[in-house]
């Protein structure tokens, strides 16, 4: 114990969820605050960059739509991040996983000779399965030869980006594209329902919802769950007790690979309605969704919510392009220092601070 | 045919002169028992001081200094995070990466495109690297210096015991690979291309990464997997008209990834610290 001012500092085994949440919200509100003055340092008033992102993602109802838009793939990878993450497996390759995901849909929708009713679970399928089998070589590799995970999932997501290139430069460059690259466009039949006016493709949307449930439910009521939540706070511990380690992190790897893949079938056959180039099917959502997982501090549930936050803060990426002209690398910048007082801020949580004034001594 | 191999080595060196440098920093960071995954964002950074700095100036070398001090200087609060806070370090290094292109690619805007006037020649920056590698290697293998970096990242209470400050050890190493991956920048930005634009790095920094790892943190054979790597990359420019241009690019992220089985496959200790990625607590038992 240790006496800070009028504050009592002492440690702590757990962390309540409102010391989590307050940690949370300081962590963010520096990395705003130092957001700021980053784009000060660029040239724009932050009191200006702050209220134009204020009243164009929070109080537009178009701007939240898109907010809400970019959420639904965070919020499917991210939630695999956060099974991921539990079971020891360090899966950086979400956004290379995402992108297979589409991939594996725009063939199902170009090419497979399918009636109109099963085209899109099809693609949903296909896209599950590329993804979880992107994320499997991976997965083999450290569980067999103890190859580091971080380094293998994110140089595979340099090979899905050329990939992808390759595929619609190539072999899937559509008819109708004259100069341009990317596949035909893709039959309706192989299109989701879009919300009026808006971008949002609500099946991938109430889909993401059930599976962060699902998720939430397996790892937390269910036989499976129990030894993943071992393996991740206590790898010896889960081999000592028997459990079948390998399977965990095996299980969790294909699982996180396949909600990235299904984010990218979201994307194409939400959005795009055809497969185009790497960096417009994605803008780095697998990366965003590291974050996600994050502040989501392992709860699949609590993905829902930061995902809605971490889309709102890709929305206002896009306000910022659109009316301030800054580069969308601005969304690095957010994502870098939002990353950086998280994980900073994380020790914090282990400590519980009370205020009690020393007494004065008579 | 001679002509042919000594082109390529020759082209194999240019190519692998960042690679290089931005490995050998990550050697001595990781040496020290820190993994940084930051090195692409400190080198994107590095690479735009060294251009800003240079194209303002008139002065490259100017530039040079400049990038190895913003290299260093944001390493600090990784260093700061990973070190004193004893946060996760693979996900702070990646905090770094982000918010380093993120930062270049903003405040890079105004200088794309912009030519420079006096770029440095390539060949300076390859005999600098060659001679950074030996010096790095006898400083590692002959000094006590050497001992004691090594020690904090193989048995940090040890060098705790003999009176030295683990902690100022890494921040050390971390903040020289900083300075190196900023050098890593400049010579991209001052002398491969010379200019500035936004994803000037490419993955180069991931490549540096993963040289420490396939060098077995060894600043002599971190030589040896740069040429190997800088090879690569230039017989991906000659086959351009055979193969298709996508996956000549693929290859050298598969290419690492084969290239890290490969060294997981080798019999005997890998020659990875042993307190590597684990956060030193004076006082504590591990």
């Amino acid at each position: 114990m240790r006496r800070i001012g009028p504050f009592l500092v002492e440690k702590d085994l757990v962390a309540p969820p409102g010391r989590v949440l307050a940690v949370s919200t300081a962590a963010l509100l520096l990395a705003f605050l130092v957001a700021g003055l980053v784009f000060w340092a660029y040239g724009v008033s932050p009191w200006a960059a702050y209220r134009t992102i204020f009243v164009e993602t929070l109080l537009s109802p178009s701007g939240f739509a898109e907010g809400v838009r970019r959420a639904i793939p965070l919020l499917l990878a991210g939630v695999g991040l956060v099974l991921a993450f539990r079971g020891q497996f360090w899966n950086i390759g979400a956004e290379g996983q995402l992108l297979l995901g589409a991939v594996a849909a725009a063939g199902v929708a170009l090419f497979a000779p399918l009636p109109g009713p099963l085209k899109l679970p099809a693609m949903f399928l296909a896209g599950f399965v590329a993804g979880g089998l992107w994320a499997a070589v991976p997965a083999l590799l450290k569980l067999r030869l103890g190859v580091n995970d971080v380094l293998t999932t994110l140089m595979l997501n340099y090979v899905a980006v050329y990939l992808v290139e390759w595929l619609i430069h190539g072999p899937w460059r559509g008819r109708t594209a004259f100069g341009f690259a990317y596949t035909d466009r893709f039959p309706d039949t192989a299109m989701l329902p879009l919300l009026p006016g808006t971008y949002v493709h609500w099946p991938t949307l109430l889909l993401a919802l059930g599976l962060a449930w699902l998720a939430w439910f397996v790892l937390a009521r269910t036989v499976w769950g129990y030894p993943v939540r071992v393996t991740g706070d206590n790898p010896e511990a889960a081999r000592y007790a028997r459990m079948p380690v390998f399977w965990v992190v095996f299980g969790v790897a294909l699982a996180s690979g396949g909600l990235a893949g299904l984010a990218g079938v979201g994307e194409v056959a939400g959005v795009h309605g055809r497969l185009l180039g790497a960096y417009q099917i994605s803008l780095g959502y697998g990366y965003t969704a590291i974050i996600v997982a994050w502040l989501a501090r392992g709860n699949p549930l609590g993905a829902v919510l930061t995902a809605l936050f971490m889309g709102l803060v890709f929305a206002s990426g896009d306000v910022m392009k659109i009316a301030l002209q800054m580069p969308f690398r601005v969304t690095d910048v957010f994502n870098g220092l939002i990353l950086f007082f998280l994980i900073s801020t994380e020790r914090l949580l282990y400590y519980r601070v009370r205020w009690a004034p020393a007494r004065k001594e008579h | 045919m001679e002509d042919w191999i000594w082109t390529t080595l020759v082209r194999a060196l240019a190519f692998g002169t960042p690679i290089l440098l931005a490995g050998l920093g990550e050697i001595y960071a990781e040496r020290s028992g820190v993994v940084n995954l930051g090195v692409e964002g400190m080198m994107a950074v590095g690479a735009l001081a060294a251009f800003a700095v240079a194209q303002s100036s008139g002065h490259p070398y100017l530039g040079l200094a400049a990038a190895a001090a913003v290299g260093a200087l944001i390493a600090l609060p990784f260093a700061f995070a990973s070190i004193t806070l004893r946060a996760n370090q693979y996900v702070a290094g990646l905090a770094l990466t982000m918010l380093g292109l993120g930062l270049s690619g903003l405040l890079g805007k105004p200088y794309e495109g912009a030519p420079l006037a006096h770029p440095l020649p390539e060949a300076g920056f390859v005999a600098a690297a060659l001679l950074l590698a030996a010096g790095l290697w006898f400083f590692l293998r002959h000094t006590f210096g050497g001992l004691v970096l090594k020690s904090a990242g193989e048995n940090p209470e040890t060098v705790d015991a003999m009176g030295i400050n683990v902690y100022a050890v890494r921040y050390g190493a971390v903040v020289f690979g900083g300075a190196m991956a900023g050098l890593a920048g400049a010579f991209l930005s001052l002398a491969y291309r010379p200019s500035w634009a936004d994803g000037i790095t490419s993955g180069l920094g991931w490549i540096a990464v993963a040289l420490a790892i396939f060098a077995a943190w060894h600043p002599l054979k971190a030589v040896g997997a740069a040429l190997l790597f800088g090879a690569l990359y230039h017989l991906s420019y000659r086959l351009q008209a055979v193969v298709s241009p996508e996956f000549l690019k693929a290859m050298p992220y598969l290419f690492v990834v084969v290239v890290l089985s490969l060294s997981a496959l080798r019999r005997g200790p890998s020659g990875a610290p042993e307190a590597l990625g684990i956060p030193y607590v004076r006082g504590e038992r591990r």
